[in-house]
Order: C-alpha cells, then structure tokens, then sequence
C-alpha cells in the first residue's frame, strides 16, 4: 500500500502544526467561533450533542496494521476505549475533547495518517472499491488512481471553499462496490476499444435531501488528463454552485438545474482551456504510484476448507468473498454483531484486527462503506485459524449482505443534526431476526438506517431503507423500499405514511414475509420487488 | 446614505487599506468600477468583481486594466478564487486585490490563485499573517503562483 516520502509527510506535519496555531488563535481571542468552525470542520473536528467528534482519514478505506493499531490505541487513550467505522470508509472518534485535539492529530501523523479535509465545503476523503486489489473481477486496481486524486485535492488552493462538501469515488470494476454514481464525482477506470486504460466520469450523483443518480458526462477521459478534467469538473461546480440554498448547494443540483448537458458542455470549454494551462501532474508520478499497490507475493494453497464445523463453513460462506488468486479469499470482519451498534469497534478489537492483519493479509485491511472491515488477502488455508480468533472476539458475525448488516448513521443518540435514533433501531432489528432466524433463508437484503434527511445511513439506496423524522416532537419513521448503490443502481420509493419505533420494527417483518411468499427461483428482495412493484407491499402494511 | 449615494461613491478599496502587497509598481490610486460600467465605458482601469460576476467578461479589456479587486463578502463563498486564477490564466499582469472578508487562514490560498494585494475589511495580525503567507513548504496543485509541484520536484 501506498507509503509517504519526506514530501507527503511534511504536509501533514505543517498541517498539525496549523491546525495548533489556528486552536491557539481561538483561544487567545483571534478568532471567533464562526471563522474558527470552518478552519476545525477542514481537520475534521465536529461539535455534536455531547462533545467533540473527530473523523480521521483513511484514504480509499486501506490501511496497514501500524495504522489500526495506533487507531485503537487513540480510542483508549483519548476517548471511551471505541471507535465508529463510517460510510465514507473513514473512522471517527465520539467523546472527545477539544485540547486533546491537536496532540491527537500528532499521534496520527506519526503512523501517516491524519484529518485532513473529513469535514467542510472541500474535497472529501477519496473513497474506492473495498476489494481492489482482490477482486476477481476488476480491470486494473483502482486505488493509484484515487490516491493521484487524493494528492491533487489535498490543501487545493482553489476548491477549499466549494458551495458544499464534495466527495469523490474511483471503481475499477463493472461490479459497483463504492456507490460510485451516488457521488458528486464517480470515476469508473475503464478500457477503450482501443485497448487504452481511462476514466469515465459520472458527475451529480448524490443521496442527501435531494437524491440523485450521476449521469455520464464523458465515456473517456485519459489517464494523462485525469486531474484536469476533475478540476474542470470542479472550476464549473465553484463558479456556478448555488450559494444561496445550503440544501441546493451540492453539485447534483446544480447538474440537474442547468441540465446535465449544458454542465458538460461547460467542462469540456474548461477542460480544452486548462489543457493548455498545465496543470496535470507528470505521468511519472502515477508511474510512482502505481508500484506501491503491487500485488503481494501470492502462494498456491488448499483452495477448498473442511466443511465439518457447520459454524465455520457457514462464515465461510457469508463472510468471504471470491479473490483474483484461487487459493485466497477476501474476509469480511462483520461490525455488526446482533444487537451491537452497526460500524463500532473497542480498541482491543482494533488492535486484534491489526494483528490478525499482519499474520494473515499481508498487513493489510479495508474499510468497507458498509461499516464492516476486510482482510483482502486470506489464505483459504488460514481460514479456520483467522475465523476461531475473530469469533472469541466477538467478530465473527456470518452476516454480511444480510439484513442483520444494517448501515446506520449515529442518528439522535450522537448527532446534532438528526431527528430520531438510529442505532438502536438497528439493534432491536438485529435481534428480530436472529431470534426469528429468518436472516439466512432472506439471503441478501440491505437494510440502512438514517437517522434525518441528510441521509447519512444511505437508506436511499437501501434495499429496504429506513428514515427517522421529527413529528410532532416524536420520533417517526418512514419506510422506503426498492433502492440500490450498486451497478443496478436505483433509488427507494416511500411505502407510505410512516410508522413509531416498534411498528417500522414490524414493517419491516412485513415486507420481508411479503418477499419470502411472493419469490421466484434465485430472486433476491430486490429482484422480487422490481417484479412486483410496490402494491404487494402496500397492501401488506396499510390493508388490515 | 441613499441608494443614490452608495452608487455614486468610490466602489474600491482605496490604496490606503490595503494591508499586504507583493509589487513594486505604485498602487493605483483611482476607484474602482463595477465588472458592467467597465465593459461599457472604455478608459476604466480599475474594475471590482463582485462574487457572482463572470471573470470572463473582462478578458477583452484586460490590457487597459491596472487594478482589479476581487470581493470576498463572507470569506466562506470561494467564487473569488477562481476568478483570480482565470484572470491570470488568460495573462493579466496587474494587481490583483482580494478585499473584504479576508482572514489569516485564506491568505497562502489566496496568494496561490494569484492576489497579490490585500485589503482585509479588519487590519490582520502582522505576524500571523507572515506566517500564514509561508504556507506549507510545499504544494499540491498546479496554479496561478508557478510554484513546482510536490509532484514535478519528485521526478525533476
């Protein structure tokens, strides 16, 4: 994985040491709470219901086990011994405190990490396909491509001060693990008839109040013009952005407003006259790049496990996932034991991951975007091994993709901003259907939570997706059916009015027996309710 | 004041508030005029771009203009930025003046982009303000200041 040279570490070194003098200049009187927040929103620090939260970069969701220790570590030292594994594949401390704030920033710095651009009206962490490198079925590895983006988008003197945030995300494969289209920018690194590896560019996705799927505003762009068209992407996008509407500033809705047409035909003027401006780095330095995500050295192996612990062949078969060498196999840690809070991990379990990383995956793991982690290199052989220590530490869940897997944002029980709890709705419906032990038979079916409008938990683009509202001063929440982040890509649709805590819990029983009696051959929950449509399900709910 | 008065006044900064400067030309001393007047009258020389004004416009005229101040309102609508870098990008050699709501932190930003004179709406601490102009060392990006990339000095 990618290693900083003296280059990339002296700016976040300078970085830490800016984001000391801006943290003294508050507290000398300099500056006021309004011009210090977005200077501390750019590091990452958030000001939530009951302290400050920290979101700690981790470019594309890749780290090493130096990395996750020193993540476990903060938790214990810092803040309550856990930290929370987030959607835009980052990590973020919930309890801590704003003097601790800079050293901790020094801590991360000593293992190349940092908090850089987490927050604020700037380029956002580059997020990327959890499985590159490992997939069987991607084109190329696609995270030298992100981390060209990440250097580039890094301290940007022209875009730190866009109309909104702005988040990226670069896919190698026809398979979409990254919700690329349901980005402000997703790039699918793709190959031309003529054999010449390039980038499609899908700009205005987004999920938010407003969501919306990107469209494609160029089929190929080459590697050699990658970052200037991004930055054409963005000069149009900075320009013309609404400002006056902080919920019509994201770049989807100046994309459909000026339609996606006229937004192209912008960028390609920008892109021709930036071409010759020159700001594309040498190609060399992808050339650079590109040998740190090397393929390890890979050993043939038993490409098949013993089947005689029913528990364990069944991890296996949830939890893993096919990798391009045959004798390996991607793990998936589940972060969602059944009634656990969805994407949280104890700084012991960081610091087992981390080892586990180093003797079994090249020491190397991933965050997914589905708050889970993954060791992308795992002998088959070392299956049982890996799984036994995973399961005495309470991480050996077999429930990835099922509807135990909920994506869920920190909702009320943390967030400034949210109108109702998300997690612990997660963890009654959990519990649900592990009791009711329907979560195996129900195969693939994702369930997310968000906790407001801003729809942090993706429940949008959930199979079945779950939003908590404000009503009346009680928590209220709507279900959606029928969405999707993946290459089928597609919004949820409202079932209808919305439903107390306990009767969403029953909604969503509902619908799922709805499923199980109404499938043909092979149809996941998705499948079928692209099948149907809506009304089955509706009747099931409203019709008593 | 009367709308009519605040029209009829000097629109710019005037070479007095300006805070920080990086040319050895004197400054202009004449007031600035809107982004439209400057393209309808013909001997203006000093125009002020307002955030929702396309830099554009100005292109034609870019010879006859010696100063030209970019307008930051709240230092959070970032528009200016790119308005400084176009103006350089198409070759205009004469100040470059970010006025308004321009805080320490924006300074090394600004000064990529191309400003190069400032006129804080509140004086800035000189020293901050020393420091925040060295910025990082280093840089990332490409712009208007033709600093050498991390990038390029890796593979110089």
């Amino acid at each position: 994985m990618y290693q900083y040279d003296q280059y990339d570490q002296a700016m976040v070194d300078a970085r830490v040491e800016e984001f000391r003098d801006q943290a003294q200049r508050r507290l000398d009187g300099k500056l006021t709470e309004d011009q210090f927040k977005p200077l501390r929103l750019m590091n990452g620090l958030y000001l939530q219901l009951h302290a400050y939260m920290l979101r700690v970069a981790i470019p594309y969701g890749t780290l090493n086990s130096r990395q996750m220790t020193a993540l476990g570590d903060i938790a214990d030292k810092y803040d309550r011994g856990y930290g929370h594994f987030t959607t835009r594949q980052n990590l973020q401390y919930n309890w801590i405190k704003l003097e601790d704030a800079a050293d901790i920033l020094a801590d991360l710095s000593k293992v190349e990490m940092h908090a850089i651009q987490t927050s604020g009206n700037c380029i956002r962490n580059i997020s990327s396909d959890h499985f590159a490198g490992a997939a069987h079925d991607e084109l190329i590895d696609p995270r030298p491509y992100a981390e060209l983006l990440r250097q580039w988008s890094s301290f940007h003197p022209e875009f730190t001060y866009l109309p909104r945030k702005f988040k990226i995300a670069v896919i190698a494969a026809e398979t979409d693990r990254a919700a690329m289209r349901l980005h402000d920018i997703g790039i699918q690194i793709v190959k031309n008839e003529a054999g010449e590896v390039g980038a499609s560019f899908y700009v205005g996705g987004g999920m938010g109040r407003t969501p919306m799927i990107a469209p494609q505003i160029r089929e190929f762009v080459p590697l050699d013009q990658l970052v200037t068209y991004a930055e054409a992407c963005l000069r149009v996008y900075n320009r013309y952005g609404r400002r006056d509407n902080k919920y019509k500033a994201r770049i989807k809705i100046l994309v459909h407003e000026m339609g996606a047409e006229e937004y192209t035909r912008q960028v390609e003027e920008e892109f021709a006259h930036l071409l010759e401006q020159g700001v594309e780095p040498p190609l060399a330095e992808l050339e650079r790049i590109k040998p740190f995500f090397a393929d390890p050295a890979f050993e043939d192996g038993p490409k098949s496990i013993d089947r005689s612990d029913p528990d364990f062949a069944l991890w296996v078969d949830r939890n893993t996932v096919r990798h391009k060498h045959d004798s390996y196999v991607s793990a998936v840690i589940s972060l969602k034991p059944v009634g656990g809070i969805p994407g949280d991990a104890t700084g012991d379990q960081m610091r087992l991951m981390a080892k586990l990383a180093k003797q079994y995956s090249f020491d190397e793991l991933r965050v997914m975007h589905t708050q889970n982690i993954v060791l992308p290199h795992v002998k088959i052989a070392d299956l049982h091994a890996l799984w036994t220590e995973l399961e005495a530490a309470d991480l050996g869940a077999p429930n990835l993709d099922t509807i135990e897997d909920i994506i869920a944002c920190p909702g009320l029980d943390y967030c400034a901003l949210a109108n109702a709890r998300s997690i612990p709705l997660a963890q009654r419906i959990s519990e649900n259907f592990a009791k009711n032990g329907r979560t195996e038979e129900l195969g693939q079916l994702k369930l997310k939570i968000s906790g407001c409008i801003n729809a942090c938990g993706h429940h949008h683009a959930g199979h079945i997706g779950i939003l908590g509202v404000d009503k009346k001063g009680t928590e209220n929440y709507q279900l959606s059916l029928g969405g999707s982040e993946a290459e089928d890509v597609s919004l949820a649709k409202i079932t209808g009015p919305g439903f107390d805590e306990d009767g969403v819990i029953k909604a969503v029983e509902t619908v799922t027996d709805v499923y199980l009696e109404t499938r043909e051959d092979g149809e996941r929950f998705l499948d079928t309710y692209r099948r149907i449509g809506m009304t089955p399900f509706k009747e099931a709910l409203y019709d008593k | 004041m009367t709308s009519e008065n605040l029209h009829s006044q000097d629109l710019g900064a005037s070479p007095d508030e300006v805070q920080f400067r990086f040319r050895n030309d004197e400054p202009a001393d004449h007031g600035t005029v809107t982004v439209d007047a400057c393209c309808d009258q013909t001997n203006a020389t000093a125009v002020r771009i307002e955030p929702g004004d396309d830099a554009r416009v100005l292109l034609p005229f870019l010879d006859r203009l010696a100063l030209v101040e970019v307008n930051f309102p709240t230092f959070g609508d970032g528009r200016g930025y790119s308005a400084a870098r176009i103006l350089r990008e198409a070759g205009y050699k004469g100040e470059l003046r970010a006025v308004g709501d321009v805080l320490i932190d924006q300074l090394s930003h600004m000064r990529r982009c191309g400003f190069d004179a400032f006129a804080p709406d509140k004086p800035l601490d000189e020293e901050d303000a020393r420091r925040a102009f060295e910025g990082f060392g280093n840089v990332n990006q490409s712009a208007a200041d033709a600093r050498r990339t991390i990038a390029e000095l890796r593979h110089e």
